[in-house]
């Protein structure tokens, strides 16, 4: 190993002594770039660009961003070019020092076109190659994958050699690969390797590489190329299942969220609240106001406005739900539809309440800086608010299990939904639990809304978008049973996704309806239907 | 054994059934209509024909005069009449509350939007001789399968009944005989329409995406914006909420409409009784279903467009409310709700309290359920039975009756 390093080294040292030889014979290859730069014909500046890129010169890569940026000016007279530093300095581009002397009254920016600027852009690549950041360097390297610039292949074998990084010296060898492909000299075998190490790369880019290979190709590489082509997407297609099944479980979590709190009050009291969504609104908008406060008075605390907004969300939402079943519901027991239809007017009510008092349009909810960003898992890209969104659903759901199965309420409460004249009898104030299910459905309908906060638009109609997926998932789950609303929405949120891409959105969204109506035939009370004499009544 | 029947024979036998069957449907008719139902349709008649003498034969200077805007306005709030009726049948006797039959209203209204459609010919914007301007627009290289024919009246005239028909026969058939009911089923209709909806706002299901069908020109070839063609409208929508009055008290005065009764109010024990509740539902949601239809096809050619919104859940829902608000279960009652509502709602959204419309809807799902249960014509009812029976009342017949109530809620 250790062998042919050295004698890679050797090779690069010889290429690199040649190099120098060849532009020690000129004059000084830089300065004579810089002037093609004066000239400003497109064709000339392609000329100063390649000659600056290959000088070597520890200015080429200033110059060639300047140039990127437009920063790069030149005098015709003069035959003289300039940088503007970021500080609006002037600075002679031959020595990198501030401009001396009088300043000529012609500068101009030196112009690009769109083929210009990809020159550029390869240039850069192969010059950044060496960076000190090997972030810089993996990008440089990503950049020269892309750009498949074959003047990139000295500097990229340099890079290789001197690379310590195994990340960035897999991506340079990827580079390489990519170069070599689409060297018109290089030979099949040295094609078909780069083929092999594109291969092992697997990913969208490398089959868009291999894929726009020139028909004119040896069979022998178009043959390695089409296998590879085959392995990568079959490699892929396993990735874009697991990544559909990611969206899935991240709708999913989004979907139990906001039925949970409507199975429960459903479970219990066998009424549906059609201003379920509303909580869920009413959540985020609490979410809204606690970040308004925050950036307002401290905004050092923004990072845990959502650990803020959590109990009060729940505390809001909850207090208008207990309000509610006081005020309204209460007096409608054992008449579910009537409940339906005021609770729909209360949703209305609230809506247009919401939209009085902080105006029709979308409210912007900050994302804390922990919530942010997004990291690859495989060719996955997993993005941290889903993560939390899908944790903090568990974090709930596993809340919710717990006070039903250990404590004293949820003691009474499974009692009152399995039956509730003899939970009456036994000395249970059914009123009672009413409210409080009520409220603990309603708060937590307020904990979907700051969830929601997160990756939703934040609008009077928000709750309206998620009402009828909810109750789709209750119907589908069943009631009286959790677990059946957590399954329900799981398999509704992955066979959505999956339904997504041969369907469409909305016709995935029609399919899944139609499967639940064509379900409910089979199963009229859902997957976990509580079973008994007391159901039926 | 029927072929040796001689021919004069067997004309007698016919004649004799027909008369026959025509004297059933008479003895029904005069059976269904009360006093109560007699004078309501004197009343819808009065006003149509008042209305269609003002707009048509008063000078326009006169005081009296009823603009073509005005005549449009109240024909659709006919057309949401009929609606409301249609779903006072399934609700108020039968006790399945659809939070769907915006989507029947709306599959009727297409139907005719179609028809009208390709009344335009080469009128649209792109002077296409087959094709709507939105298909012309969009590419599409031919007309449809199942747009063909709708260039037919009557075609379209059966389309409006069959395809809200259909739909409603095959979703109340699946839900029906699995039992779903009660807020099961109510969120399934709902479902229904939320699907039907996002469906329509697609351009490449033929019907013009979230712009609908609009721009028409004529029906049966008279411009619908003519005075004229407006006040036969508005007969016309009169004519339908008659007839489709008459039949809905028909359904509930005969003996199936006994049994719808008794399935609102005691399903399991009238199936142990040994009737086929998922028949009687199946059918009364279907007929129920073509009424919306009826609905949407004469609202269509008098509102000017038909879009996907008109599915909407929302919409539904608000239909519901207008039955709640008159009285559920009285007919007229819907009719009356269903007026008033919306003649609430244009004044509300026409002028500067637009804002609180909401309010007043929300607020009115509310309080009619809490402190109004029987609606308004229910409630006058109600008074009157209880004034009528106050000298000769017993104690006794007293429970029984609020008992009989009570059930039936």
């Amino acid at each position: 190993m250790r062998a042919v390093a050295g004698r890679f080294v050797a090779v690069m040292l010889a290429l690199g002594l040649i190099a120098s030889t060849v532009t020690g014979a000129r004059a000084d290859p830089y300065a004579d770039a810089l002037a093609a730069f004066t000239a400003d014909s497109f064709d000339q500046t392609i000329e100063g660009i390649n000659g600056v890129a290959a000088s070597g010169n520890p200015l080429a890569a200033t110059v060639i961003a300047a140039l990127q940026d437009g920063r790069l000016l030149f005098s015709a007279q003069s035959r003289r070019v300039f940088i503007r530093d970021r500080l609006d300095q002037l600075l002679d581009a031959a020595t990198g020092q501030a401009a001396a002397g009088p300043l000529p009254d012609d500068l101009a920016p030196v112009r690009l076109n769109n083929r210009l600027r990809r020159i550029v852009e390869a240039a850069l690549g192969s010059l950044t190659l060496m960076a000190p950041d090997p972030g810089k360097r993996l990008e440089a390297a990503q950049a020269v994958f892309k750009s498949k610039d074959a003047n990139a292949l000295p500097a990229l074998d340099q890079a290789i050699a001197g690379e310590t990084d195994p990340r960035v010296k897999q991506a340079l060898v990827e580079a390489r690969a990519a170069v070599v492909l689409y060297l018109d000299n290089a030979s099949d075998a040295e094609k078909i390797a780069a083929i092999g190490v594109i291969r092992e790369r697997a990913d969208q880019d490398a089959l868009a590489l291999l894929g726009g290979l020139p028909i004119t190709a040896a069979p022998a590489v178009a043959k390695a190329a089409a296998d590879a082509i085959a392995s990568i997407q079959s490699n892929l297609a396993v990735w874009d299942a697991l990544q559909n099944a990611w969206y899935g479980l991240s709708l999913g979590s989004v979907l139990l969220l906001a039925a949970i709190g409507l199975a429960i009050t459903f479970g219990v009291m066998g009424v549906i609240n059609m201003a379920h969504g509303e909580m869920v609104m009413l959540g985020a908008y609490t979410t809204f106001v606690v970040q308004e406060v925050i950036r307002a008075r401290n905004p050092s605390w923004f990072d845990y406005s959502l650990a803020i907004a959590i109990p009060l969300a729940f505390a809001v939402s909850g207090f208008i739900g207990i309000l509610i079943e006081r005020g309204i519901i209460r007096f409608l027991y054992g008449r579910p539809l009537e409940t339906l239809l005021a609770t729909w007017g209360l949703s209305l009510i609230l809506q247009q309440a919401v939209r009085t008092a902080f105006g029709p349009t979308n409210k912007d909810v900050g994302t804390p800086s922990w919530m942010s960003g997004s990291f690859d898992l495989g060719q996955m890209t997993i993005t941290y608010n889903r993560l939390w969104i899908i944790v903090f659903t568990l974090l709930i759901f596993l809340g919710l299990l717990a006070i039903l199965r250990f404590t004293r309420f949820g003691l009474e409460m499974r009692a009152v939904t399995q039956n509730r004249a003899m939970a009456a009898s036994m000395g249970i104030k059914t009123s009672r639990i009413d409210a409080l299910t009520f409220g603990l459905g309603s708060g937590i309908a307020g904990l979907a809304g700051v969830a929601l906060s997160q990756i939703d638009n934040v609008s009077p109609n928000l709750g309206q978008g998620y009402i009828i997926d909810s109750f789709m998932v209750v119907v589908f789950g069943g009631v009286g049973n959790l677990w059946g609303t957590l399954v329900g929405a799981f398999t509704l949120g992955i066979a959505n996704k999956f339904l997504e891409p041969y369907a469409g959105a909305v016709l995935g969204k029609i399919a899944i309806l139609v499967l639940i109506i064509l379900f409910i035939q089979k199963r009229p009370r859902g997957l976990f239907a509580l079973r008994g004499r007391a159901v039926e009544a | 054994m029927s072929g040796n029947v001689p021919r004069p024979l067997a004309q007698t036998i016919s004649a004799l059934s027909t008369a026959a069957l025509a004297s059933a449907v008479g003895q029904a008719v005069a059976r269904a209509l009360d006093r109560g139902a007699l004078a309501f349709l004197a009343m819808v008649a009065a006003l149509a024909v008042l209305v269609v003498v003002l707009s048509l034969a008063v000078p326009a200077d006169s005081q009296f005069y009823l603009s073509s805007y005005f005549v449009s306005l109240w024909g659709k709030y006919l057309c949401f009449a009929l609606l409301a009726l249609s779903i006072d049948l399934i609700w108020g006797f039968c006790g399945i509350l659809s939070l769907g039959h915006g989507a029947f209203f709306a599959l009727g209204g297409y139907a005719m939007g179609m028809y009208l459609m390709r009344q335009i010919g080469t009128r649209g914007v792109y002077a296409h001789p087959i094709l709507p301007d939105f298909m012309v627009f969009l590419n599409w290289p031919e007309l449809p399968v199942y747009w063909y024919g709708f260039a037919d009246f009557r075609y379209a005239a059966f389309m409006v009944l069959f395809v809200p028909g259909l739909l409603a026969f095959v979703f109340g058939w699946f839900a029906f005989r699995s039992r779903v009911t009660g807020v099961y089923l109510s969120i399934i209709t709902q479902a229904l329409t939320f699907a039907l909806m996002l469906g329509f706002f697609r351009n490449n299901f033929g019907f013009g995406g979230n712009n609908g069908l609009t721009d028409f020109k004529d029906i049966l070839g008279f411009n619908v914006q003519a005075p004229g063609t407006r006040a036969a409208l508005f007969a016309a929508s009169a004519v339908a909420l008659m007839i489709g009055f008459i039949i809905c008290r028909v359904v509930v005065s005969s003996k199936f409409g006994k049994v719808l009764v008794a399935i609102r109010d005691a399903e399991a024990r009238t199936r142990f009784l040994g009737y086929r509740v998922e028949a009687y539902k199946t059918l009364v949601f279907t007929l129920s279903a073509c009424m919306a239809g009826v609905a949407g096809a004469l609202y269509v050619p008098q509102v000017g467009i038909i879009n996907p919104s008109e599915f909407s859940p929302a919409n539904s829902i608000e239909a519901v409310i207008w039955v709640a608000v008159g009285g559920r279960g009285t007919l007229t009652g819907a009719v009356i709700g269903a007026v008033l509502v919306n003649y609430a709602k244009t004044q509300f959204t026409s002028g500067i309290l637009a804002p609180y419309w909401l309010f007043v809807l929300g607020g009115l799902f509310v309080a009619v359920t809490l402190l109004l249960p029987r609606g308004i014509v229910g409630t006058l009812q109600h008074w009157s039975q209880e004034w009528r029976q106050r000298g000769r009342n017993t104690p006794e017949s007293e429970r029984v009756r609020e008992a009989a109530v009570r059930a039936a809620e």
